[in-house]
């Protein structure tokens, strides 16, 4: 089975990430996605993640599917207007892609290109809409495709975001623009995110809880004080605190598969994000019992 | 109002560097008001610039005028004497600017600020952007705050994962402009609009060489 039928049958699902890397060598890259062939459902590879100029998203992609994994190809609306990001995404359905990830994108300031002319033609919400369009064979002009696309559409949000009702109902929005599937930003903070798994409940859409591998007590700081909508409670910043290296590693490790085991009868999945550490997902996975 | 903020003494320096005869025409009305392009501001860097070419060992003359605006013939017809300088410095709008460049076809001009937004006037010397000129308004849908000019992605649904304690990604001292919006239609009791999905804009109202024609 696929993601989609995986994921629509009710089974818990593992997703895990690669970004690409930033130049033509791309031998680490492939050594990690060979290590998660059979480890995971299905892999999104970010697409010019943290608006950082790297090998583009559709290339990585067939690399995955030559190493027999299933992608889920993250598309943001940052550097490509409406005619670029149709045109990708037929490129990416005759290339036999079918899982797409519908996101908004980091702003270009936060990035190596921080001159760059933002593009935000349309965001993940109409992006969505866009690939429903295609699907049924129209594209946003309203013009017949000769041959329609067939993409599993997913979005993403932010469960633990500060205020939290406004990003609630763009939430909302999503899934009535047709987000089948949605993958959260790393969470930590377990009885707020149980709390956003109650009121979710109504919407009736399968939900992947993001795992973020804490490889340091510095790493977990550095979030809280950088990364919008994570905060890494002190009691895991304690727990790490005593460790380095390797060992620090290893309990990170240890957290990530506490929260996979503790998610396992909440969500229908977990999407695994291990930044550079993709090769120890497996025994995340372990950790979670999984 | 139109905002512009002011070109640095060496940047104009610079531009007027091959000139020893030089006309500075300032604007009064919306860069007189954010303090840029004046009477003082031509004043003050007028007498900077002949400063600095001083020290330099080469005196420049810099004539100074102000017109109420210049971007109108009817006011740029004020400007007198501009044939007795080799070029012109202008602090107006880029607006302006160009029209002064109209003005005197054969006299070559430099912007002496540099133009930045529609803003408005929160308190003396702080101005915010409020308005691109899309030329497809939607105030009446988001609580009277504008995401195009608002948020920093221009987003039309909600905000994005960037948003933090109501503030945006792109710097903690700039607000989120849907949380503005979210919090402004809460107050309205309009939220129910909150839910409907906004269509993607039509960018060629936005595009360039814009012109409206009320002539009949």
């Amino acid at each position: 089975m696929g993601f989609k039928e995986e994921i629509q049958s009710g089974n818990f699902v593992v997703t895990a990430e690669v970004g690409p890397p930033k130049g033509t060598d791309i031998s680490e890259m492939k050594h990690h996605i060979k290590g998660l062939k059979g480890k995971v459902t299905a892999l999104n590879v970010t697409d010019n993640q943290s608006a950082v100029m790297r090998i583009c998203t559709l290339a990585v992609a067939k690399e995955i599917m030559d190493i027999g994994i299933e992608p889920i190809y993250q598309m943001t609306c940052r550097d490509r207007n409406r005619l670029g990001l149709q045109s990708d995404l037929l490129g990416a359905a005759i290339m036999g892609i079918k899982n797409v990830l519908a996101l908004t994108g980091d702003h270009p300031v936060l990035g190596d290109h921080k001159d760059a002319k933002p593009v935000f033609d349309i965001e993940s919400v109409q992006l969505l809409e866009v690939i429903n369009g295609l699907n049924e064979g129209h594209d946003m002009a309203g013009l017949e495709l000769q041959g329609a696309t067939d993409f599993f559409a997913g979005a993403i949000v932010t469960p633990e975001s500060i205020p939290f009702e406004p990003q609630f109902a763009k939430f909302k929005k999503k899934v009535n623009a047709g987000a089948k599937f949605f993958q959260t930003q790393a969470i930590y903070d377990m009885p707020k995110f149980m709390t956003f798994m109650e009121r979710a409940k109504e919407l009736n859409v399968p939900i992947l809880a993001g795992i973020l591998l804490l490889k340091s007590a510095g790493m977990a700081k550095y979030l809280n004080k950088f990364v919008a909508g994570v905060s890494v409670p002190q009691e895991l910043i304690d727990e790490l605190a005593p460790f380095k290296g390797e060992d620090a590693l290893k309990k990170g490790i240890e957290i990530a598969g506490n929260q996979i085991a503790q998610l396992k009868e909440v969500c229908a999945g977990v999407h695994v994000m291990a930044i550079g550490a993709e090769d120890r997902v497996p025994d995340i996975l372990a950790a979670a019992g999984l | 109002m139109i905002v512009a903020e002011p070109k640095s003494l060496d940047e104009i320096k610079a531009m007027v560097d091959g000139y020893d005869r030089v006309l500075m025409v300032g604007c009064g009305t919306c860069v007189e008001v954010c303090l840029t392009g004046g009477e003082r501001s031509v004043n003050l860097t007028a007498t900077a610039l002949r400063l600095a070419r001083k020290v330099d060992g080469r005196d420049i003359e810099v004539g100074e005028q102000t017109v109420i605006r210049q971007c109108d013939f009817e006011y740029l017809d004020e400007v007198k004497d501009a044939d007795k300088y080799e070029a012109i410095v202008s602090l107006a709008c880029g607006v302006g600017i160009q029209g002064i460049a109209r003005k005197f076809p054969n006299t070559p001009i430099f912007p002496g600020v540099n133009t930045t937004f529609m803003g408005f006037n929160e308190e003396y010397g702080y101005y915010t952007e409020m308005c691109k000129g899309c030329g497809e308004c939607i105030l009446h849908l988001t609580g009277g705050v504008c995401p195009v000019a608002r948020c920093a992605k221009s987003l039309l649904n909600g905000p994005c994962g960037g948003t933090n304690n109501g503030k945006c990604e792109i710097g903690s001292d700039k607000d989120c402009g849907w949380v503005l919006i979210y919090n402004k239609m809460e107050q309205l009791g309009t939220l129910d609009k909150f839910k409907e999905i906004n269509a993607p804009k039509n960018y060629g109202k936005a595009g360039n060489i814009r012109s409206m024609d009320l002539r009949k």
